[in-house]
């Protein structure tokens, strides 16, 4: 079998691609979805605030979905769910299995990687103590509460403030459980600022900024859990112990894309983003494979991850007929001070289009800085900015006349404003 | 009344029931945990050793090196992971390097096979990724690791399939010695057997003085583990140990026998005998040995930390014989190399009640163990072809390890039921990859109380009273 495009996932991001695949020429369009319905982890988002870029109005997680899934229903893309695939060779043969169709191979003249991520877990930080039941990643806490209808505990403590830490404090506390504090490794949140409003300061919720979990007690369900204040090298301070009598805790410490599957196809990964490189094509380390959404880096707004989406399906449909995305005349992003990453890492110059927008994350708080692009010493563009923080995706967006100006590698960075 | 009552359904107690259901006899095993195999075997460093450890004459020699031998075929008849990937242990100087050929000559006289003593040169061709101050090792060829947990399942499996009757959440509270038989009263009831087999790990010398005069005490050692990624899997081949000291073999680096990589234990002598809980400073200390023998580990990979409990008896051997009672038998003190040893003392637990005189007749329509694979280890032909018969084999769950609704099914339903999340998770591994159940979690549990035909928040994760959910929303 053969399809011009097969996108590799059903959230946000893919359905995006897919849709844009096809608006731009792809006939033959598959979407893969591992789960049994489409939407991916949205459809576990029944809060809102969703879509106020896209379409200008706040929806829920489903509802903003739900309009993707009906705009791909529109076309004639071909859907198949609970479809798991297991690999995807370097000439584009995608493996898979699901009930219906059992072991099937399927040929993609392009490929999109959009898998999305998954939460980081206990293990992953290493929290030391007992092992009770009780304690869930915030993701899952959600899916139990808000998909299968049921109340995961009492009390809780939370450790991370991460916009999905901060949105389950709210929803644990509408459920009717006592939400003790949202505990914070760093010294600033890595959610949203209004998230931060909406969710803890209208309930009374505390966050402990430079705290972390030091143990965690309970051999059967959890029973007690041990926060401390951390120094400046985020080591426990000892003395500072307080100690929360509760049933759960939600762990909220970070999201990493989900390249298990872009791994196994030899696609090159950037160590910071945890996602695969990409160009502004959206186009990977192995010509034809594209790849958006979370499964790149971690977006803050869905808004953000269609808007990426609708690019790399573009680009995609754009290569099955022409094949005219060669990476011969590239420059790289380099990261300069106070810059995490950028997506992409790389631009195409053989094949610049009419503007380009630069996604990055800063590493600490910033107050009046300007975000710099220049090529040696030579600065091409420059962009205030009154505040940043690493919680909150930064954007710029590069017109034409100013990509003409680049010849070879940049570096983007943060400079104080004089 | 049963002919014998096995206390404990460790690797050594599931072994024992296993063994003894090939003969005409009534069984029952007790056991105090949720699920079979739920103490010491389930938390260990899952490896076969080569038998050079052990002091000569010592019962752990002869007991490790007979078991170590018998993993190949026990491991293929269970359909039990299994491999003989060799252990190494390394020595940074000349003291070091002493102490190597003192192990190799007790190997020889344990009668251990494929040792020997190898260069540096040969050792960085053996583990490209071995620290650069290692100068030699001692390489075992017929060291090896297996997962423990499915083996003591699979033997219990069986056991039940051929009559032995498990009885889980049943602790035993007392046993009373009568003239021709012993009453054991438990939490579920009273239990009245001719015979006991006390394999009760770290409760052994608990148990015993329940009956006897006491003659061993056990120590708790708690020992401390990180499981890393299958990516980080193959930054060692073989076991690489360091010298030893005199609390244990010291800090192994270890692929496991699912391509996870381990390192731990530390060792720490404690009277709680429950205390599985682990500390920031032992997990450091662990990475910093663990980072001393392999370079580059990268610990952010890290997906699990935890501990295990040994059973230190102050008998410094493994206990295993009748005790002054007469009819009730002693497998205690089986700390490492008790995993390798699990095949030989089962065989000499055995031996124990042949001696007392009783007669064992075979059961003559024994059943052998199911063969099992895993799905995804079948040929693209065979997936397609499971599928067709049952499209649950179809449905992925656990995306990480990539199983199936089917296999799920299929572990709920195994002659010994899995009723916990952690038990499903024990027989085929949903929510022992990476993200450690955050996606599969729920599922599982649907299928669990789907399956079970119980409410989802009756669902629990492991331990008798570690419920997840605790009621259904306000509609």
């Amino acid at each position: 079998m053969k399809y011009d495009v097969v996108v590799i996932g059903g959230g946000p991001a893919g359905l995006a691609s897919a849709k844009s695949a096809y608006e731009n020429g792809a006939k033959k369009v598959l979407i893969l979805e591992r789960d049994k319905e489409l939407g991916g982890i949205l459809q576990q988002c029944i809060h809102n605030g969703f879509g106020l870029h896209k379409f200008k109005e706040e929806l829920t997680g489903p509802e903003y979905a739900q309009r993707y899934v009906e705009m791909v229903k529109g076309y004639p893309i071909e859907i198949k769910l609970e479809t798991m695939v297991l690999n995807i060779s370097q000439d584009r043969v995608i493996s898979m299995i699901n009930p219906i169709d059992g072991y099937q191979e399927v040929q993609a003249g392009a490929v999109i990687l959009a898998m999305g991520c998954r939460e980081r877990t206990r293990g992953a930080i290493a929290i030391p103590g007992e092992r009770p039941s009780g304690i869930f990643t915030a993701g899952a806490a959600q899916r139990y509460i808000n998909m299968e209808g049921y109340m995961v505990g009492k009390k809780a403590v939370i450790l991370g403030s991460g916009d999905i830490g901060l949105i389950m404090a709210r929803r644990l506390t509408l459920e009717g459980a006592k939400v003790e504090a949202v505990v914070e490794l760093m010294p600033f949140s890595g959610g949203l600022n209004r998230n931060i409003v909406q969710c803890l300061d209208d309930f009374g919720i505390p966050l402990l900024l430079s705290h972390t979990v030091v143990d965690i007690k309970g051999r059967d369900r959890l029973k007690k859990v041990v926060v401390a204040k951390v120094d400046e090298n985020r080591k426990p301070i000892p003395g500072t112990e307080i100690e929360y009598d509760c049933d759960t805790l939600l762990l909220s410490v970070g999201l990493i894309p989900e390249n298990d599957l872009s791994k196994e196809a030899g696609v090159n990964l950037d160590s910071r983003t945890n996602g695969p490189i990409v160009t502004d094509s959206m186009e990977t380390s192995i010509p034809g494979v594209f790849a958006c959404g979370n499964v790149v880096h971690v977006h803050d707004l869905v808004d953000f991850v269609s808007e990426e989406g609708e690019r790399a399906g573009k680009f995609a449909a754009c290569y099955v007929s022409a094949e005219n995305c060669k990476l011969e005349n590239v420059s790289n992003i380099k990261n300069g001070d106070g810059i995490v990453y950028t997506v992409p890492q790389m631009i195409n110059l053989d094949n610049l289009q009419n503007k380009l927008e630069i996604f990055m994350r800063v590493n600490n708080v910033y107050k009046n800085k300007k975000i710099v692009v220049r090529e040696g010493d030579n600065i091409i563009a420059s962009f205030k900015r009154v505040h940043l923080a690493p919680g909150e995706m930064e954007k710029i967006l590069l017109p034409e006349v100013l990509l003409k100006r680049i010849s070879k590698d940049i570096t983007i960075e943060l400079q104080e404003v004089i | 009344m049963y002919d014998v009552l096995i206390i404990g359904a460790g690797i050594i107690g599931t072994g024992i029931a296993r063994e003894l259901s090939k003969y005409n006899l009534k069984i029952a095993v007790l056991e105090k945990d949720t699920d079979v195999s739920n103490g010491t075997t389930k938390a260990n460093s899952a490896i076969v050793h080569g038998g050079y450890d052990a002091k000569e004459g010592s019962l752990m020699a002869k007991y490790n090196v007979l078991g170590t031998s018998m993993y190949e075929d026990l491991c293929k008849e269970f359909s039990v992971p299994f491999k003989r990937n060799g252990s190494l242990v390394l020595a940074f100087n000349e003291d070091e390097l002493e102490h190597l050929n003192t192990l190799y000559n007790r190997g020889i006289n344990n009668k251990v096979p494929g040792l020997s003593i190898i260069s540096q040169e040969k050792l960085r061709e053996l583990e490209p990724n071995v620290d650069d101050g290692a100068i030699a090792a001692l390489h075992c060829s017929s060291a090896g690791i297996v997962s423990p947990w499915e083996l003591a399942e699979a033997l219990i499996d069986n056991a039940v399939e051929n009559g032995v009757e498990l009885f889980l959440n049943t602790e035993v509270k007392s046993i009373e010695k009568l003239d021709h038989m012993f009453n054991v009263t438990t939490t579920t009831g009273i239990f009245h057997g001719k015979y006991i087999f006390n394999c009760a790990g770290v409760y052994a010398d608990i148990i015993h003085n329940m009956v006897a005069p006491e003659s061993y005490k056990i120590k708790p050692r708690k020992g401390e583990y990180f499981v890393l990624d299958k990516n980080q899997g193959s930054r060692v081949f073989n076991t690489v140990f360091q010298c030893p000291s005199k609390l244990g073999k010291g800090i192994l680096v270890t692929p496991t026998a699912h391509g996870n990589l381990l390192v731990g234990p530390d060792a720490q002598d404690l009277d709680d005998r429950d205390d599985l809980s682990t500390a920031t400073d032992k997990l450091d200390y662990i990475k910093f040995k663990g980072s001393h023998s392999i370079k580059n580990i990268n610990f952010r990979e890290n997906i699990r930390t935890f501990a295990g409990m040994r059973a230190e008896s102050d008998r410094g051997d493994f206990i295993v014989e009748e005790s002054s009672v007469k009819g009730f038998f002693d497998i205690a003190g089986i700390k490492s190399p008790g995993l390798s040893a699990a095949p030989a003392i089962t065989l000499a637990a055995v031996d124990l009640l042949k001696n007392t005189g009783v007669n064992l007749v075979d059961k003559k329509d024994f059943i052998t163990p199911r063969k099992h694979t895993p799905f995804m280890h079948l040929s693209t032909e065979e997936k397609a072809k499971k599928i067709k018969e049952d499209n649950r084999f179809g449905r992925i769950i656990c995306r990480c390890e990539m199983i199936t609704e089917g296999e799920i099914i299929e572990a709920i339903n195994r002659p010994v039921k899995a009723v916990t999340l952690d038990a499903v998770k024990r027989r085929c591994r949903p929510g022992s990859g990476r993200c450690q159940g955050g996606f599969c979690g729920p599922r599982v549990q649907e299928i669990l109380s789907k399956e079970l035909n119980k409410d989802m928040k009756d669902i629990i994760l492991d331990k008798a009273n570690s419920y997840i959910l605790i009621e259904e929303l306000k509609k």
